[in-house]
C-alpha cells in the first residue's frame, strides 16, 4: 500500500477545503474521503486506489437518520447499512431498502460501510481490480480486458465498447426505485441530485462514475414521503445463498387499485453499469392487470435492449425471470 | 515487537506443557530473521524515501484505543489496519489475518461492541474506540458461554477461523435474529470455515441462544 497522510477534519468544511484541493473525485484521486473503508482499503490494499491523503468523515456528525417535515426520511452519509437496515421507519415504510441492504455484504460489513460509500461502491469486475490487466476504468486507454475474457458476472445493460463493468450495489437499486436525492456538499455551495442521475454511463469515460467534483462531500440523502398501501420487494439471485454479488436482482414499489396496477417504481440490479431504473417496465404495468402475463411483458421490455457478453447471455434470461418473479411476490400474499 | 507475552496453556484437554505452538515457532524463527535484519533496514529507506519538499510521510500518528478494557498508547503507521495493529502491535494473536480483503470474517473483533472485520480498517480510524477481541471474551479458565460451547459442540477443526466465528457468533447474540438454524447462517455467513464445520458451528450458536 502507498503512503499516504492521514487527516482528521474537525468539520465538513474543513473537509471539504481539503478535499477540492484534488485533481479529480474520480478513479486515481489523489485525495479521498475515508468513511467505513470496505472498499476503498480495499482497492488501497490492491493499489487500485493510491490516495496521497485521506480524509476521516466518520466523526463529522454525518450519522443520522432523522424526518423530513414532509414526512419523508434524511439519512446522513456515514450511517451504516446495518442501522438503515434495521431502522424501524425504514423497515416499515421503505421495506425495498432494508431487503436490499440485508441482501448485501455480510453483517459485519453492514457494521462498516455506510450510506454514501454503498453510494460510491466500486465495481466487482475482476480486470478492474487487477493492476496487471488492462482496464480503461482503472488506466484510460489501455482497453478492456473484459469484453471478450472473463465476463460472465459483468453488465448486459448501459455497457459500452469501453467498459462493461457492472454496478454492484444493492442500495442504490432500492434507492431508484424510491427516488431518493443525493445531497452534496462542495466548494461552491450544497446541491441536490436525483438518484437517477448521480450515476454515469461508461461512455467512453470510464474512469468518471459519478457526477462529484473535487471537494463535493456527499453529507445525506432523503427520501420522499412513503407511497401509502404500496408493496415493495427486493428480490436477489447469485451464485451463493449470501454474502455474494447479484447476478441479477430487482427491487419493486407497486400500488394497486382493484384489477390493475396504477403505480410502479422498477429498478434492476447486477446486470446494469449503473443502478437500473426501468421506465419501461413501469409503463407497460401502469394501468394493468396484475397478472403473469402483465410481468411477464414489463420483464421483457425492461430487458430490450440488453447486449450479452461472451458470458453472459444467461443473465438476460435470469432478469427477466428475477424481475417477474418479483412482480408476483409484490403482488401475491 | 514488545511485551509478546507467553500464551497461556491449551484450554482444552489435558495438555500440560508451558510451550505453545506459537511460542515455539516465535524462539525457533528468531535465529532465521536476525541475518535479514541489515537488508530490511536498507528496503525500509528506499520504501519511506518521498522526493524532496514533499510533507514527510514516514512519520507516525498517535492512537489511543481500549483493548480488552485497558488502554493503549500507540503510535503507528496509519497505512495499519487494526488487524494488524492488534496482532503486531499489541501482540494480540487470537485475531487472524485470513484473506486481508473483507471476504473471511477471520479478522472479526468487535468495535465499541458491535463486530467489524479488522482488516478493512485503519487503526488510526478508532482512536477512543473500545475494541474487543477474542482474548477479551474469556479465559481458559473462566470461557464465554460461546467459547464454552463451541468446544462442547466440536465446532472446528483447524481453529484458523474459530475466533472470529466466536467473535461473530457472540455479536449476533445482540442482532435481531430470527429464531431458526436458516436465520443463524444468514447472519453468520460472512464467516467462511474452510474445513466446514458450519452445521456445528450454527449448533453452538443455537445452544447459546436457548440458554441465553
Amino acid at each position: 500500500m502507498h503512503t499516504f497522510e492521514f487527516i482528521r477534519p474537525k468539520n465538513p468544511a474543513q473537509a471539504i477545503a481539503v478535499a477540492a484541493g484534488a485533481k479529480t473525485a474520480q478513479q486515481g484521486a489523489d485525495i479521498r474521503f475515508l468513511a467505513g473503508g470496505t472498499t476503498l482499503i480495499d482497492l488501497m490494499k490492491l493499489n487500485v486506489e493510491t490516495p496521497a491523503q485521506l480524509i476521516d468523515i466518520n466523526r463529522l456528525g454525518l450519522d443520522k437518520i432523522e424526518a423530513t417535515p414532509d414526512g419523508g426520511l434524511k439519512i446522513g452519509a456515514t450511517v451504516r447499512n446495518s442501522d438503515l437496515a434495521y431502522h424501524e421507519k425504514v423497515r416499515r415504510d421503505y421495506s425495498v431498502l432494508s431487503q436490499a441492504l440485508l441482501a448485501g455484504a455480510s453483517a459485519q460489513l453492514r457494521n462498516m460501510a455506510t450510506t454514501a460509500g454503498n453510494l460510491l461502491q466500486r465495481t466487482r469486475c475482476v480486470y478492474f481490480r487487477d493492476t496487471a490487466m488492462a482496464c480503461n476504468k482503472r488506466e484510460p486507454g489501455t482497453g478492456c480486458s473484459a469484453i471478450g475474457g472473463s465476463n460472465r458476472t459483468l453488465a448486459i445493460l448501459g455497457a459500452s465498447e469501453h467498459c462493461i463493468a457492472t454496478n454492484p450495489s444493492d442500495m442504490c437499486v432500492a434507492l431508484a426505485t424510491l427516488e431518493a436525492t443525493i445531497h452534496v456538499q462542495g466548494k461552491n455551495g450544497s446541491r441536490a441530485v436525483p438518484i437517477g442521475d448521480f450515476h454515469l454511463l461508461p461512455g467512453n469515460t470510464p474512469q468518471r462514475e459519478t457526477v462529484l467534483e473535487p471537494g463535493d462531500l456527499v453529507t445525506h440523502v432523503t427520501l420522499p414521503p412513503p407511497v401509502a398501501g404500496s408493496r415493495q420487494v427486493y428480490l436477489k439471485l447469485r451464485d451463493r445463498a449470501s454474502y455474494e454479488f447479484a447476478l441479477a436482482s430487482a427491487a419493486v414499489v407497486l400500488s394497486r387499485a382493484p384489477g390493475k396496477v396504477t403505480r410502479a417504481r422498477i429498478a434492476l440490479g447486477g446486470v446494469g453499469t449503473k443502478p437500473w431504473r426501468s421506465p419501461e417496465a413501469e409503463s407497460v404495468l401502469v394501468g394493468q392487470p396484475a397478472n403473469d402475463a402483465t410481468f411477464r411483458k414489463a420483464a421483457e421490455a425492461a430487458l430490450r435492449d440488453a447486449k450479452p457478453q461472451s458470458e453472459n447471455a444467461f443473465k438476460v434470461e435470469l432478469a427477466r425471470r428475477c424481475l417477474t418473479h418479483a412482480l408476483e411476490m409484490a403482488t401475491t400474499g | 515487537m514488545s511485551e509478546r507475552k507467553s500464551e497461556e496453556p491449551c484450554a482444552v484437554g489435558a495438555h500440560t506443557s508451558t510451550v505453545s505452538r506459537r511460542s515455539f515457532l516465535v524462539t525457533a524463527g528468531t535465529a532465521g530473521i536476525v541475518g535479514a535484519v541489515d537488508a530490511a533496514e536498507v528496503m525500509g529507506q528506499s520504501q519511506y524515501a518521498d522526493p524532496p519538499g514533499t510533507v514527510d510521510r514516514r512519520g507516525t500518528v498517535a492512537v489511543v484505543l481500549r483493548i480488552n478494557g485497558k488502554e493503549h498508547r500507540l503510535r503507528v503507521d496509519p497505512r495499519t489496519t487494526l488487524l494488524d495493529c492488534l496482532r503486531e502491535t499489541v501482540a494480540l494473536t487470537g485475531t487472524k489475518k485470513g484473506c486481508d480483503h473483507g471476504q473471511c470474517g477471520a479478522c472479526t473483533v468487535h468495535v465499541n461492541g458491535r463486530r467489524v472485520n479488522s482488516c478493512l480498517s485503519f487503526a488510526v480510524m478508532h482512536d477512543g474506540d473500545s475494541i474487543t477481541t477474542v482474548e477479551g471474551l474469556g479465559t481458559p479458565a473462566a470461557q464465554h458461554p460461546m467459547q464454552a460451547a463451541f468446544v462442547a459442540c466440536d465446532a472446528y477443526q483447524c481453529g484458523y477461523c474459530t475466533s472470529g466465528q466466536i467473535m461473530s457468533a457472540v455479536a449476533l447474540l445482540k442482532e435481531p435474529c430470527g429464531p431458526n438454524d436458516a436465520d443463524v447462517k444468514e447472519l453468520m455467513s460472512g464467516n467462511i470455515c474452510r474445513c466446514g464445520a458450519y452445521q456445528n458451528i450454527v449448533a453452538a450458536i443455537q445452544q447459546v441462544r436457548r440458554t441465553a
